[in-house]
């Protein structure tokens, strides 16, 4: 049983297909990435258009509370080998936003990150570090952040639901005010 | 014995299937390196799709249900069997002396399968990408229609194995000498059947989402990959029955079926897609005519060696 998981593994590793949340400034990285300059698809990595078909959910830059949200919605859609990279240093510790209102500071408070890439903007290079790190660590079966996900469920959902209500409306009969004439 | 006899078939017809699963995923492979060499990339290795597969399979995945489950079979199933009227090299699994029209019908069937299942998912970017993928089909089926009817005029015959062996005896003799604008035609229609640029708005990713495709997830994702190719496989082998002459043997085969696929990549690289309005109606002009002129050309021949 333990070969076929090690076989399933390394299958994994070689095929990471990936949604790109561009939010942060990061999202300008990644083009050269996939193009001819650095070329990623050598690696098997492939970027894909919706979370049902995407094994890496790559978080490029800062989230707003707002947004996400909307990232904690694409990651749970996505199917279970799932994995997330979190992408410039607005991800780790909020960087240049560290003290904003209305940015998250710490992804993995929220979703299980897998490998951080620290940098302001990181560069294509520490893009490509970070997958073939990510394939040695799913090869070797190490990368488990969603087994952890579903085992620390409570711990996130609270994190999640602390920083969420702040996204409510601050109006009370936000109708009244709104309604012109 | 008959068991014994339905038994082998059914060996056979499985055989057949994964031969052309492989073939399909191997081209589909090497497709992406020569698309990246193109680009001046290096590109994935040419068993990427393989891996690509396994990981797929092994992937957990959500159903949405019980139509959306049918209709990946129902969009597979015809296939499969339209695979096993097609001479493949020298061997055809099931001969029958309409083979020609059943592929043909099989081929649509398979389109309107893959259409009841990823409309029951209900995401509305797969609505539109099958809507456009219909419209496309609506598109380079009339030409194709044009071509089937000029090479029945001209063989006189549905039989695929028949339409091989009256090409046999060197290149002259092949259809494409023959019948060149017909080949025009079924070749600009292959593009679309493919579905690769500039026919590919049914899948434009940046734009809806990759289309039918945006629900599947896992192995749904990969069964669509399987039909994908097997597809791949049965489109271009049609055409190298059609037109280049079939193949004495298995290898000879993929090696035609190649160069058709090849052609097909290169056209992929170099134009951008046309909106799904402009596709019909490219469709419904050139190819069109072309697959017309053909079969006039035809009848005019027939009509003067027949008198
Ligand atoms: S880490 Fe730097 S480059 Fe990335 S989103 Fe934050 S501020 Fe922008």
């Amino acid at each position: 049983m333990s070969e076929w998981t090690e076989i399933v593994d390394y299958f994994r590793g070689r095929s990471m297909w990936m949604l790109h949340y561009c939010t942060g400034c990061g999202a300008i990285e990644l083009p050269p990435t996939m193009t001819s300059r650095w070329d990623m698809e050598r690696f098997g990595i492939t970027p894909m258009a919706t979370p049902r078909q995407a094994d890496i959910l790559l978080i490029t830059g800062y989230l707003a509370i707002k947004t996400l949200k909307r990232v904690i919605y694409t990651y749970e859609q996505m199917q279970a080998p799932k994995w997330v990279l979190g992408f410039g240093s607005c991800t780790i510790n909020g960087g240049i936003y560290w003290d904003s209102y209305n940015v998250i500071e710490r992804l993995d408070k929220y979703i299980p990150v897998d490998i951080y890439i620290a940098g302001c903007m990181p560069r294509p290079e520490a893009i490509l570090d970070a997958f073939v790190k990510l394939k040695e660590m799913v090869q070797m079966g190490e990368a488990k952040g969603y087994e952890k996900y579903v085992k620390n469920y409570d711990w996130y959902k609270a994190n999640q639901d602390k920083v969420l209500k702040r996204t409510s409306p601050v109006l009370k009969e936000i109708e009244k005010v709104t309604k012109i004439g | 014995m008959v068991i014994v006899e339905f038994l082998i078939k059914l060996s056979q017809g499985f055989g057949i299937g994964a031969l052309a699963l492989a073939t399909g995923l191997l081209f589909g492979g090497i497709g992406r390196k020569i698309m990246a060499r193109i680009q001046r990339r290096y590109g994935p290795p040419f068993t990427q799709n393989f891996m690509d597969l396994f990981k797929l399979l092994s992937k957990g995945s959500v159903s949405h249900g019980w139509a959306f489950d049918l209709g990946l079979v129902a969009g597979f199933a015809p296939m499969l069997a339209a695979l096993m009227f097609l001479p493949i090299g020298p061997f055809t699994l099931l001969p029958s002396d309409s083979s020609l029209i059943m592929i043909v019908y099989l081929m649509m069937m398979a389109y309107l399968g893959m259409a009841m299942g990823v409309l029951a998912s209900g995401n509305p970017n797969s609505a539109i990408g099958m809507s456009r993928a219909l419209m496309l089909m609506v598109g380079y089926e009339v030409p194709f229609a044009a071509v089937i009817f000029s090479v029945y005029l001209f063989s006189k015959t549905g039989y695929l194995t028949q339409i091989v062996t009256q090409q046999a005896g060197g290149f002259m003799n092949w259809n494409i000498v023959k019948m060149p604008l017909g080949f025009l035609a079924t070749e600009i229609a292959l593009q679309g059947m493919l579905g690769e640029k500039p026919f590919d708005q049914a899948i434009a990713p940046a734009e809806i989402a990759s289309g039918p495709m945006v629900e599947l997830g896992g192995k749904y994702l990969g069964f669509g990959m399987i039909q994908h190719s097997v597809g791949l496989f049965l489109e271009t082998g049609i055409v190298v029955d059609l037109f280049l002459g079939g193949a004495p043997n298995f290898w000879i085969f993929i090696a035609k079926q190649f160069v058709l696929y090849f052609i097909v990549i290169l056209v992929d690289a170099i134009l951008p897609r046309l909106r799904i309005h402009e596709a019909t109606s490219f469709f419904w002009k050139l190819p069109l005519f072309l697959g017309i002129l053909q079969a006039v050309i035809v009848i005019i021949q027939g009509g003067v060696l027949n008198v």
